[in-house]
């Protein structure tokens, strides 16, 4: 039997499609998807797909720092947590996850309740700007996966860290 | 049995180290301020046989004895190859002489056997080659796949005679054994002898793990996993590998310990910023919350009479120290040094509480008394954490992770074994990285 190369590809363009859609469509419901889209041309053409974790990566910023054994928002961390309630805001269905880290200069089980403190004082913050509690989980990671590799303080720096991720 | 007056000697100074007796002074070296002490020379022959099949495990046998007393640092095998004679059975009393001249203090005489039924059976004696009596001895059969549990029964029996502390060889250890970069890391709860045999895989590293420890009554786990994203403690048996998550709590669980009867399990729940201590009769299930304040109150650990618990809370403004009653009342902060104490875990002779203590940017592990006096400090990193007491109070296990650079190269995390002395730091062999040891109760023989 003898393939038929262009009727093959043509069946693998409509496939394609069809999975572009169900994406697109999944992505209303607020799911994520943003790195499977992220390679479609029309997607790469006009930036990330809005109220996706892409979008709030590039649009927003997903993360704020703190200092050493520290969990208040310092003011730039403050500015962005109230970009995150405004993108909230604009994108109603999207619920997040708040995950709470810290850096290894510490022991295991402080700071595990340490990352807690930091994602609730993301969480707090954006409550008092009106979000909806029940869109927004928390969960602290403590030193278990920190952003950037090494034993240095800039490493340190980057890891006390609180992320909103997109569910 | 009689008590030899060479081993005797050898023992209070030793183990005790207390101020050197005149006649053995010379032969010894004790530093009595850093508890060093000179290894017991002895010799431990190749035990006899029957079979050939009998004479693997008797070599077996032989190896991990040797092993496991060379491995406490209290005892120097004497080098098989100078040996001058090989004993020639268990009942025959030994040429006194041909170990003498060995300078072997000790000398084990074993043998491993088949019987008509295909039981195993064991023997051995320990003799006081000075004073040339038999110290202790031992006989047993079984079925021949306990060999190694055996050696470290015969291990135990001739540490406990020698130093006269119990020995701590016929047990476990369950740790998290780690794999893959640090932002990708791959926890698995693992156990093993505490020699590094028998190790296994209790779980399959999909779900972030950590802090294991062991009931003290049950073949049961406490730990920490995050199974459906949700940090939760959960019990785990050993035995046929089911799970339960301890509680409905409505934040994190985490940092989870027994109490010394297994009736309950001590942790932290940390809930809209705040961290407490709450125990869970595990009979009833009901829950107590025994510390409530806006600190981070975590690390609890219960006192070998199950009466005080200790525990670290920031609420001075930094990490420290502090026990309770078990009801949560009567809190007392116990450490006032420089730095930043946590991970307490209370002896299981009482007298002392080890802890990671973080101080001019290193790491440490120390012991200090209940009461808050002696505070010593016993190892150094970049990074120790979490110690573990082997049962007898004499050993901490406990982790060691080094630095990495940018590519995260270097970060290696390896367990360790010390002794109360601060001597005798060994690695403890694991099959890939390992952190979070923790050491299991006695076992029941």
């Amino acid at each position: 039997m003898r393939l038929n190369l262009p009727s093959i590809m043509a069946a693998m363009f409509v496939l394609a499609a069809c999975s572009t859609a169900s994406e697109e469509a999944s992505d209303a419901g607020g799911a994520g998807g943003a790195v499977d889209s992220g390679s479609t041309p029309q997607v790469a053409a006009t930036g990330p797909q809005p109220g996706t974790q892409a979008d709030l990566v590039a649009n927003v910023g997903d993360r704020v720092f703190f200092d050493f054994d520290r969990h208040s928002l310092k003011p730039d961390a403050r500015a962005t947590v109230e970009r995150w309630s405004a993108w909230l805001k604009t994108y109603p269905q999207v619920t997040v996850t708040i995950e709470g880290h810290a850096d290894e200069r510490g022991t295991r089980e402080y700071n595990l309740a340490l990352g807690e403190r930091r994602a609730n004082s993301a969480l707090e913050y954006m409550q008092s700007l009106g979000v909806d509690s029940s869109r927004v989980r928390i969960i602290s990671f403590g030193k278990e996966r920190p952003a950037v590799l090494g034993s240095t303080d800039d490493a340190y720096s980057q890891n006390r860290r609180s992320v909103l991720v997109v569910n | 049995m009689r008590r030899l007056p060479h081993l005797v000697r050898w023992f209070l100074i030793g183990l005790l180290a207390i101020v050197p007796i005149e006649q053995v002074a010379a032969q010894l070296r004790v530093d009595i301020t850093r508890g060093n002490v000179e290894p017991l020379p002895i010799a431990i022959p190749e035990f006899l046989s029957n079979t050939a099949e009998a004479n693997q495990i008797a070599r077996d046998m032989s190896e991990v004895i040797t092993n496991n007393l060379s491995r406490s640092g209290l005892f120097r095998p004497v080098d098989r190859k100078a040996f001058i004679e090989e004993p020639s059975g268990v009942e025959v009393r030994p040429n006194f002489n041909n170990w003498r001249v060995l300078n072997a203090q000790a000398l084990v005489v074993g043998g491993a056997s088949f019987k008509a039924d295909g039981e195993l059976q064991v023997e051995f004696r320990l003799w006081d080659v000075f004073a040339e009596t038999a110290m202790t001895g031992l006989s047993l059969s079984t079925a021949p796949s306990n060999w190694r549990r055996i050696a470290h029964i015969v291990s135990d029996t001739i540490y406990e005679r020698i130093t006269g502390e119990r020995g701590y060889f016929d047990t476990r250890v369950v740790y998290i054994s780690e794999t893959g970069p640090q932002n990708q890391r791959v926890k698995r709860l693992a156990i093993m002898d505490q020699d590094g045999a028998n190790h296994r895989f209790l779980t399959n590293g999909d779900t972030l793990v950590l802090t294991p420890r062991f009931s003290p009554t049950s073949q049961e786990i406490t730990y920490l996993a995050y199974y459906n994203e949700q940090p939760r403690v959960y019990l785990f048996n050993i035995d046929t590998g089911e799970q339960e998550v301890l509680g409905d709590f409505p934040g994190m669980t985490f940092a989870p310990r027994f109490s010394p009867d297994g009736n309950n399990v001590v942790m932290s729940l940390a809930e809209q910023g705040n961290t407490d201590i709450y125990a869970m009769d595990l009979r009833t299930r009901r829950v107590n919350r025994l510390t409530k304040n806006t600190a981070i109150d975590t690390g609890p650990s219960y006192a070998p009479d199950g009466r005080q618990i200790v525990f670290e809370s920031d609420r001075s403004g930094s990490q420290q120290l502090y026990t309770m009653r078990s009801d949560g009342s009567d809190i007392q902060r116990i450490s006032f040094g420089e730095g930043r104490y946590g991970t307490p875990v209370w002896s299981p002779r009482g007298d002392l509480i080890a802890f990671t203590k973080i101080f001019r940017g290193e790491f440490h592990i120390g012991v200090i008394r209940p009461d808050g006096a002696g505070e010593r400090l016993l190892t150094k990193g970049f990074l120790v954490e979490g110690p573990t007491w082997a049962p007898n109070g004499r050993v901490l296990m406990f982790f060691r992770q080094t630095k990495s650079d940018s590519a995260g190269r270097g970060g290696s995390s390896r367990l360790f074994s010390i002794d109360l002395t601060g001597f005798n730091e060994r690695e403890v062999i694991t099959p890939v990285e390992a952190s979070d040891p923790a050491w299991s109760p006695p076992s029941v023989q």
